[in-house]
């Protein structure tokens, strides 16, 4: 057999090895596309078509403008259940505050334990490990408890927006200072003892010199922070009590209905949700390997 | 406690005298304020529920302990929960909770099997590809990393309630793919399997405790992690020398020795810290099982973080489900001393 003709064969095979991971990658997410795009709005999705008959973006319209009327302060009245560009303000407002407070606060704190040798300091790594590894439903409870007890104005942090963007960003952070620790590890000390020496500040160089060498670990922090935020289900829905500050996850689940899920617009609702985070992942695709300290090659 | 592998500083020793206490507390300032704000919001919002709940694991804390407030002295002698001592954590792990098919070390088996079976997926899978596509020949390769990645970038809680939908035994996209195959090739596949609800296991002796259920949600979950190590393996290959292929088959090593003694080698420093970390991962995967099995059928593809979420949120035993997370936590920290012991991974992280 020739060398060409092997190579030929060879690449037949990777290809069709290739093309049958593609399948299985692409199955479920073209399920969903196929069943956003049905104009019908079965609720009962009998077979497998990518592009339905009279294939339309009606489901999206009606996620996109109608009320949720599973999401209402009175349910006799339309006009108090949640719309998607609430569901979406709450949603954005949590993410974003979130991921504000995990990068802002984990920058700075990774940065002292990176390059400070001081009391507490071991103890502190010792602790993020653990909380790492602590399963977080058991603070359910006690997150309740605590988060009623502070009181905003005339309601508890707990029943805010900001009350959650709290509770996920401190629990991110253990895994956010940790990641970025490890990263601003790798970031040569030579450079910032140049910039002392040349009498800049300690909070220059992690300003200007630290922080500007870690935008992969930045990038992975807000990335998943982000994520957090958007996505989180448990404490939104056991936290919140007033419809007004729903979010888009609550909204996602509420549609996953025990005896009738409104296909198509579950999977309108999917795929909204999803294009944020996809995008995102894509902007800042190359970051994310170099960026999660594990992709670092130390040896 | 014999905590010392985990302590992550494992830097070199400073050569210089050990300063003074006084002269590290003035030096350690610096450091106090850059860890303040994080360590001021952890404090209130982690590390005190964390205290809490340790707390509430030695009591029965139910509803009505919810009213205890630390802070106000008025609620204490009527909300008080009592206190139990160890009769938490003897009631989980000699099974007498009064939760419809509870056995703890059924659980614990089942979620180590869950684990393992996944890691090894997730590995195998995800090194196979990026083997595949390291290689330069391949056609279309920057297309095949794209489209790969995407299970990884879509939002794990979605993916986890878009599988659920796709098990669904009348409407679901899996039943009806065996329909499409039936009549394309012939066969005769149930094409109205009860994915979640069939007790008989498929596979019988050893594994007879893993209804069908568990390889629904296993392949749920493999859909959904295996792109992560592929990113990993891939992120791992590229950094190999070429020289070293060079050497390999100038030596006349053939490619299945050079992938053995090359690339294997090269690539674990990259893939143990990302297996441990999938490990915990994985290990606490609450959305694949809370959203799609839900832990059946009969609890048996119920894990220990979704039996811990079910006795807050359904059953309302604070006091036996912060045990349980307690439970957990050492389950979780043994495995990472006697992976730290094996592997020396967390070492790594230091510099």
């Amino acid at each position: 057999m020739s060398k060409k003709l092997k190579g030929v064969l060879r690449q037949i095979a990777i290809q069709l090895f290739l093309l049958l991971v593609t399948a299985m990658v692409l199955f479920p997410i073209l399920w969903v596309v196929s069943l956003a795009l049905d104009p019908r709005d079965i609720d009962k999705p009998l077979e497998l078509r990518l592009i339905p008959p009279g294939a339309s973006l009606q489901s999206f319209r009606k996620v996109l403008f109608e009320p949720f009327n599973l999401l209402c302060r009175d349910p006799s009245n339309p006009a108090t259940c949640m719309k998607f560009g609430g569901l979406l303000r709450n949603s954005l407002l949590v993410a974003l505050g979130t991921s504000l407070l995990a990068v802002v606060l984990g920058s700075t704190a990774a940065y002292a334990f990176s390059r400070f040798r001081f009391i507490g300091r071991q103890a502190g790594m010792l602790f993020f490990i653990v909380m790492i590894m602590l399963p977080t439903t058991g603070l359910l409870a006690p997150l309740y408890v605590l988060l009623s007890q502070i009181r905003i104005g005339s309601e508890p942090l707990r029943a805010s927006l900001f009350g959650l963007v709290v509770a996920y960003s401190s629990g991110f952070l253990p895994f956010a200072i940790w990641n970025l620790k490890g990263y601003f590890d790798t970031v040569p000390k030579e450079l910032e003892e140049a910039a002392l020496i040349d009498g800049a500040s300690v909070t220059g160089t992690f300003v200007k010199i630290i922080l500007p060498l870690s935008v992969p670990a930045l990038a992975v922090t807000v990335l998943n922070s982000f994520m957090t935020g958007w996505t989180e289900f448990i404490l939104a829905w056991t936290f919140l009590d007033n419809p007004s500050r729903f979010t888009l996850a609550m909204a996602l689940r509420s549609m996953q209905g025990q005896f009738a899920t409104p296909w198509s617009e579950f999977a309108a609702m999917s795929i909204l949700m999803s294009l944020p985070i996809v995008i995102l992942f894509f902007l800042l695709q190359r970051y994310i390997v170099s960026g999660l300290t594990i992709g670092g090659v130390k040896g | 406690m014999a905590v010392r592998p985990v302590a992550a500083d494992a830097g070199p020793k400073p050569v210089f005298k050990r300063p003074s206490l006084r002269e590290r507390i003035k030096s350690s300032r610096t450091a106090w304020l850059y860890i303040a704000p994080a360590a001021l919001i952890m404090l209130f919002v982690t590390l005190f529920p964390y205290i809490y709940q340790l707390f509430m694991a030695f009591t029965d804390y139910r509803v009505r302990n919810l009213r205890f407030n630390l802070l106000n002295p008025e609620t204490w002698a009527r909300y008080a929960p009592p206190f139990v001592g160890l009769d938490n954590f003897v009631r989980i792990l000699t099974n007498q909770l009064t939760i419809e098919n509870y056995d703890f070390w059924r659980l614990l088996l089942f979620n180590i099997t869950w684990t393992v079976a996944n890691i090894v997926f997730h590995v195998a899978l995800g090194v196979l590809i990026a083997l595949v596509l390291n290689s330069k020949t391949v056609l279309l390769r920057r297309v095949y990393r794209a489209l790969f990645v995407l299970p990884w970038a879509m939002p794990g809680y979605v993916a986890a309630l878009t599988w659920r939908n796709m098990y669904d035994d009348r409407f679901g996209a899996i039943n009806q793919l065996f329909g499409v195959i039936n009549r394309l090739i012939g066969t005769s596949f149930p094409t109205d399997t009860r994915w979640f609800v069939i007790s008989e296991p498929p596979i019988g002796g050893l594994l007879s405790f893993l209804p069908l259920a568990f390889y629904a949600v296993l392949l749920a979950n493999i859909w959904l992690g295996w792109p992560f190590m592929s990113v990993v393996a891939t992120g791992a290959l590229q950094s190999i020398p070429k020289e070293l292929y060079e050497a390999a088959s100038i030596d006349g090593a053939s490619g299945w020795q050079q992938l053995r003694k090359v690339t294997l080698p090269l690539i674990r420093p990259a893939m143990v810290p990302a297996i441990m970390l999938g490990t915990i991962w994985t290990f606490n995967q609450f959305s694949v099982i809370y959203f799609i099995s839900q832990g059946n059928p009969f609890g048996r593809t119920e894990i220990l973080i979704t039996q811990a979420y079910k006795l807050v949120a359904e059953q309302r035993l604070y006091g036996v489900a912060a045990a349980f997370s307690i439970v957990v936590f050492f389950i979780l920290l043994s495995f990472t001393l006697i992976n730290n012991r094996v592997t020396r991974a967390t070492e790594a992280y230091d510099v």
